[in-house]
């Protein structure tokens, strides 16, 4: 792994001590640290009563050329979607404030809406070193350029608006070092499901995470986005690689990144900011990828995930009472017998999208099962891109052909069934496999059960009508 | 912003850890553009069956329990998404503090906002706590800010952690984003320098 070198026998920092030292704008004596955030990203769920706060209180919006919109919650995807009295005033709202404060906004017409952790790295607005927030947990996920970035409730959001700061306790740094390189079948989604499943939905509390260590180096950085999406899962407030080569390959040309002599600053400024050679972390955990195999959950929190061919854990073996009784509400909501292997039971719904899995390479993972084979009977697919430039990406190399030929339906972008609010949900009782990040209780629908897995376990269970090792479908 | 007074209430146990934000307020409570009505979709799904009628297995349908301000929740309480609407619809039912041995860092930071106080206590204590409400499920206790205490019943006190900052802002009416506003001067030189 590159490092950055101590300049002046300094202490040595990480990452995430050096994007934070440089975003302090004043801290007072027992007070958090006044933090700058050089990008703020908004949508329409979480913002609204936001603007109306600054309204109120006669603010405006501090930096509306840091500040950047779009509409994916609680858009259709469907083309002829019944009408949504609510969600359309919340759209409006998006727009209305949107127009008031100036800020860019991906609005309904626009060639780039989409999912606001797709659309922010897709632009380049996402970069090396910045602070980025938006009122969203999955935030996180554009820490695989080296950014400081979390999720913030709404008052945060009205206090970045009209301050562009925050205030912040610094956070503990825990580094995630995963060795090796993964076999067959074994994704980005398989790594951060195997990591959740190992320190538990709380274990980084406090924490930001860094991803270190060669399976991370070899990872592309859509296949990074997917890892750092899901750290809040694991209970942390950030996840971040150190950005390298890859990242700059990634960044270049695209249309938000520094150009030119922007370009060599900025590169110049990014290649100081990885962990310095000898930095401590407050906390730490290795894992080997070569011993994964491809994930999926049981349960009813992402932390709760096994190997697709293990069989689902039993209570009783668990040690501790409320961890006991939190697996055996879990199984229940789920309607899993304790031991009962999961491949081979019966799916109704797949769904592939989602910030943490609707990038195109995700979609082309699909695509290599659904080539050539057919969604089973009674399945039901949805494939929702994750932003209009991944589905123009998608239909230019004919993906969109192979998902609808094999029975799947192709949607318009947005976050769709992950969140459930734009209508595309789940039944009560249904089972579903998606690639979504959070298998809570109804949150993919009310009554809804969802297994975790990566686009390549989906496709191959979407194909089986059943639980799937996609190792065994690729094979057939 | 007024004063944080302390306040006296009896206390509701929903001892099961990791409760997400989705089970808080689910998504499709989502679609406002206001803050009004959130208290009537408080933990939606386990409030109602699918008739929408009240659950009576469910601790808050129960009548004994109405009016009671404080809640107590198992570990990691409020993980998941960062949706204020969460503390929202917490505090729009009535509740004014939750209690826990931990919680999920954003639900926390939003709570506060809102004066909801998350109060972490230890493990130990959070055990006795739920023997107390198991042998007399009316008590009640004093949350007092200043003490950094839950004053019982019996004269005996449990310490609690809050967000120190947060506790002086709340106990001085100050309030966060007027504090964030009087650093305009040295956020336009950062401006400047960056």
């Amino acid at each position: 792994m590159k490092s950055g070198k101590p300049v002046n026998d300094k202490v040595p920092r990480t990452l995430f001590e050096k994007v934070w030292d440089t975003h302090v704008v004043a801290r007072e004596e027992g007070c958090p640290a006044v933090l700058y955030v050089d990008l703020h990203l908004v949508h329409e769920v979480t913002s609204p009563q936001a603007f109306s706060l600054l309204r109120e209180r006669g603010l405006t919006v501090r930096r509306p050329d840091r500040t950047v919109a779009t509409l994916d919650h609680s858009v259709p995807t469907a083309l002829h979607a019944p009408s949504d009295p609510q969600a359309a005033l919340q759209i409006r709202r998006m727009e209305e404030n949107a127009e008031w404060s100036g800020i860019t906004l991906y609005g309904m017409e626009s060639q780039h809406r989409g999912i606001v952790h797709v659309v922010g790295p897709e632009r380049g607005l996402t970069q090396p070193g910045m602070t980025i927030v938006c009122g969203d947990s999955h935030t996180s996920t554009h820490g695989a350029f080296g950014a400081l970035a979390f999720g913030i409730g709404t008052s945060e959001v009205a206090h970045v608006l009209a301050t562009q700061c925050l205030l912040q306790w610094k956070p503990k740094t825990f580094e995630v070092r995963v060795e090796g390189s993964p076999g067959p079948g074994v994704t980005a989604k398989d790594i951060i499901l195997a990591l959740l499943s190992r320190i538990g939905v709380a274990g980084g509390s406090g924490h930001v995470f860094e991803y270190t260590g060669p399976a991370i180096r070899a990872m592309t950085m859509e296949e990074r986005m997917t890892i750092c999406n899901m750290s809040i899962e694991g209970g942390a407030r950030a996840g971040m690689i150190g950005p390298d080569d890859t990242t700059y390959e990634y960044l270049a040309g695209r249309p938000d990144a520094p150009a030119e002599k922007a370009w060599d600053h900025a590169l110049a400024r990014w290649k100081n900011i990885p962990t310095d050679e000898g930095a401590a972390y407050d906390a730490s955990v290795v894992l080997d990828a070569t011993a994964l195999s491809p994930m999926i959950t049981f349960g009813t929190n992402p932390g709760m995930g096994i190997s697709v061919r293990e069989s689902v854990p039993s209570p009783d073996r668990v040690a501790g009472l409320s961890q006991r009784q939190a697996l055996a509400k879990a199984l229940t909501y789920m309607g899993l017998q304790p031991g009962r292997k999961l491949l081979g039971l019966p799916i109704d719904v797949v769904f592939i999208g989602s910030c943490t899995n609707s990038r195109i390479s995700d979609l082309r993972l699909a695509a290599s099962v659904f080539r050539l084979r057919k969604v089973a009977p009674n399945v039901r697919v949805l494939v929702v891109p994750g932003s209009r430039d991944v589905k123009r990406q998608a239909e230019a190399e004919g993906l969109d052909r192979i998902f609808t030929s094999a029975g799947a339906e192709w949607r318009d972008a947005g976050c769709s069934m992950c969140i459930a609010m734009n209508g595309d949900q789940l039944e009560p009782g249904q089972y579903a496999v998606s690639t979504s990040n959070r298998n809570f209780e109804g949150r993919q629908g009310k009554g809804g059960r969802t297994f975790l897995a990566s686009p390549l376990t989906a496709a191959a269970s979407a194909v089986t009508g059943s639980i799937a090792d996609v190792r065994e479908v690729l094979e057939s | 912003m007024t004063h944080f007074e302390p306040f006296a209430s009896r206390i509701v146990p929903l001892p099961v850890n990791d409760i997400d934000t989705d089970q808080i307020i689910p998504a499709r409570f989502l679609k406002v553009t206001d803050r009004l009505g959130l208290g009537a979709h408080l933990f939606a799904d386990w409030r109602y069956d699918a008739e929408g009628t009240p659950r009576e297995d469910f601790i808050l349908n129960n009548p004994s329990q109405k009016g009671a301000n404080i809640l107590l929740a198992g570990a990691n309480f409020g993980c998941g998404s960062s949706r204020e609407h969460a503390p929202w619809a917490l505090a729009a039912f009535g509740f004014r503090a939750i209690i826990s041995t931990s919680f999920a860092d954003i639900f926390a930071n939003n709570a506060l906002k809102n004066r909801l106080l998350p109060l972490v206590i230890s493990q130990d204590d959070h055990r006795s706590l739920l023997a107390l409400l198991d042998a007399n499920p009316a008590s009640e206790v004093t949350v007092s800010l200043e003490q950094k205490m839950i004053l019982l019943p019996d004269g005996k006190s449990v310490p609690f952690q809050l967000d120190e900052f947060a506790r002086r802002c709340l106990l001085d009416g100050v309030d966060e984003l007027g504090y964030l506003l009087r650093f305009a001067d040295r956020i336009a030189s950062y401006e400047r320098q960056a």
